[in-house]
C-alpha cells in the first residue's frame, strides 16, 4: 500500500478552502497552517503562466525528517504515511531543517507537527478532508498500488511533476500539468 | 520573471519568510563542543606521547575549562530545544542514520569523562587537596592509573565531537549550504584550533606555547585550504549549490565571513603566531582572542545563512 496525492494545478484556483478544511478537522492552532497554496507567475507579459499548487508534506519515501529525527519520534507508518509521535518528540527542530519543503512547524505546545494525511480519517475508509471539500476537485487522493484508486486514476493519463526531485526525497505529491 | 507567492497567508513563525528555527543556542553550542574537543584531543596526545611534563598547561590546566565549556554548551543546547520535558527520549535509543543522536551519546560519555581527567589532576593543580574520603582516593589512584587509555578514548571521542558538530549540519540536505562532505573536518580542524588557542591563552611557559602555536598554524593553513575546497565545490556543483555559495560571495554574508572569520579569524592570528615563532614579541591574548573570535562567528555564519540556502524548485 502507497498512499499519495495528486494535485491538478489546471483546475485548482487557490480559494484555499484545503487550507482552512485542515485547520477545522485537524485543529490547527491560530497562525499555523498544514498546507498552503503557491501561485507560480513566469514568462513575460503577455506570455504569462499561472500555476496554482496546493502543497503540503510530501510524505517522502526517502523522507530526510526520519532519517535525522534522532528520538525516532519521526517515522513511517503503513501506506508511506509519515508522522510524529508527539510524546517522543524532544523539538530540536532537525526534521524541520532537514524538509525540503519547510512542511513542519513547531506547535505552540512543543513538539512539531505537520500534515498527517488526515490519518485519522484515511483509518476510516475517507478521504483526507482538504480532498472532500476541494470545490473544483482538484485534489485526488488515494492508494497507487491500487490501479483503480482515485489517485491512479488521475495520474494514468495525465503529466505530472514533484517538487524538488532532485532533493532525492522521492516525494508522493504529484502535481497535475 | 518567475515568482512563488503563498497565496493561502502562511506566516508561520520562524519557517517564513525564510526558516529561522535555529537560534543563537546552535552555533554557540557547535563553538564550545569544538573548543572542549579541542582542549581535550591535545591533553590526551601529550599524554600518549610522554611529553606531559613539557606540556603542562595543556595536559593539566586547560582541561580544566572543558568540563565548564561543555556543560554550558549542553544548556545551550537543552535551551534550544522545543520540546524540552521530553529531552531523556534521546536516551531512549541509538539511531546511527541521526548525527544529534550519536552525538548526543558522544557527549553522555565525553563530559563525564573530561571531570574524570580534571579529578585524577587535582591533586598536582591543588597540592593541598584532600578527598577525605578513603574510597575517593582509592578511585583517584585508580584513575592515575589508567591515564594513559583514558587519553585514548578522550582523544578518539574528542575526534567524533569535532566532526560531529559538522556533519549535524552537513546531513541536512535540504540546506545546500550545509550539505557539503567537507563541513566536518572543516568544523573538526576549527575546533582544534580553538581549542589550541584557549590552550596557548591558558599556558605560561614560552616553550609549551611555542610548540602549540606551530601546530595551530598548520590547522589555520589546513582551514584556509578546506575553506577554498568548500567554495570550489560550491561553484562547481549545481545552481542550488552555486546560490547557498552566493550568500558569502556577494551576497548578505560576503562582509561578515571574509572579514571576521577569515581575515581576522585565521589569516592575520596566523600572521601574528609566525610572526611570534620568529621572534617578535605578540602578547599571547591577542592571536587567542582573535582565533577563539573567528571559530565562534564561523559558526553563527554558517547555521544562519544555512538556514537561507534552499533548493529551488
Amino acid at each position: 500500500m502507497r498512499y499519495a496525492m495528486a494535485i491538478d494545478t489546471k483546475k485548482c484556483v487557490g480559494c484555499s478552502d484545503c487550507v482552512v478544511a485542515c485547520q477545522l478537522e485537524n485543529n490547527v492552532p491560530d497562525g499555523y497552517c498544514r498546507d498552503w497554496i503557491v501561485e507560480n507567475v513566469k514568462g513575460k507579459y503577455p506570455g504569462l503562466f499561472l500555476e496554482f499548487r496546493s502543497e503540503r508534506c510530501n510524505h517522502c519515501d526517502n523522507a530526510p525528517c526520519v532519517r535525522c529525527c534522532p528520538t525516532g519520534a519521526s517515522h513511517i507508518v503503513d501506506g508511506g504515511i509519515v508522522l510524529v509521535t508527539r510524546d517522543e518528540c524532544i523539538g530540536c527542530c532537525a526534521c524541520i531543517e532537514s524538509c525540503p519543503y519547510d512542511a513542519r512547524y513547531v506547535h505552540p505546545k512543543g513538539y512539531i507537527d505537520k500534515c498527517t494525511f488526515c490519518i485519522q480519517r484515511v483509518e476510516k475508509g475517507q478521504n483526507p478532508a482538504c480532498v472532500d471539500v476541494c470545490p473544483t476537485h482538484c485534489l485526488h487522493f488515494g492508494d497507487l498500488d491500487n490501479s483503480n484508486s482515485d489517485v491512479s486514476m488521475a495520474l494514468k493519463d495525465r503529466k505530472w511533476k514533484v517538487l524538488s526531485p532532485d532533493a532525492g526525497t522521492r516525494p508522493q505529491l504529484y502535481f497535475l500539468i | 520573471m518567475d515568482e512563488e507567492l503563498i497565496v493561502s497567508g502562511r506566516h508561520i513563525p520562524n519557517i517564513d519568510p525564510y526558516l529561522h528555527v535555529w537560534h543563537w543556542q546552535i552555533p554557540l553550542y557547535l563553538f564550545l563542543g569544538g573548543l572542549a574537543a579541542g582542549i581535550l584531543f591535545f591533553a590526551g596526545y601529550f599524554v600518549v606521547t610522554g611529553k606531559q611534563e613539557k606540556m603542562k598547561a595543556t595536559v593539566k590546566w586547560a582541561p580544566i575549562i572543558a568540563p565548564f565549556v561543555l556543560v554550558i554548551g549542553l544548556t545551550a543546547l537543552f535551551w534550544d530545544l522545543k520540546h524540552k520535558l521530553y529531552f531523556w527520549q534521546l536516551y531512549t535509543t541509538v539511531r546511527f542514520e541521526s548525527p544529534m543522536s550519536w552525538g548526543a551519546w558522544t557527549l553522555m560519555i565525553i563530559t563525564p569523562l573530561s571531570v574524570l581527567w580534571v579529578a585524577s589532576y587535582l591533586k598536582e593543580i591543588i597540592p593541598t587537596w584532600d578527598w577525605k574520603v578513603v574510597w575517593f582516593n582509592r578511585f583517584e589512584s585508580w584513575l592515575i592509573k589508567i591515564r594513559v587509555p583514558m587519553a585514548w578514548v578522550m582523544m578518539i571521542l574528542a575526534v567524533i565531537l569535532g566532526i560531529y558538530t559538522g556533519i549535524l549540519l552537513s546531513a541536512f540536505n535540504a540546506r545546500p549550504l550545509w550539505n557539503t562532505s567537507i563541513l566536518g573536518p572543516l568544523f573538526l580542524v576549527s575546533g582544534f584550533s580553538t581549542g589550541l588557542a584557549a590552550t596557548i591563552w591558558i599556558s605560561t611557559d614560552p616553550a609549551e606555547r611555542r610548540i602549540l602555536s606551530r601546530i595551530d598554524l598548520v590547522f589555520i593553513v589546513v582551514e584556509l585550504f578546506l575553506i577554498v575546497h568548500l567554495f570550489m565545490g560550491f561553484l562547481a556543483g549545481t545552481e542550488t549549490a552555486v546560490e547557498s555559495a552566493k550568500l558569502f560571495l556577494g551576497g548578505s554574508f560576503t562582509m561578515s565571513f571574509w572579514v571576521f572569520v577569515v581575515i581576522l579569524g585565521l589569516i592575520f592570528p596566523g600572521v601574528l603566531e609566525a610572526m611570534e615563532l620568529r621572534g617578535l614579541h605578540v602578547p599571547k591574548w591577542i592571536p587567542a582572542a582573535l582565533i577563539l573570535f573567528g571559530g565562534l562567528m564561523f559558526r553563527f555564519i554558517i547555521v544562519e545563512a544555512g538556514q537561507i540556502s534552499r533548493f529551488l524548485n
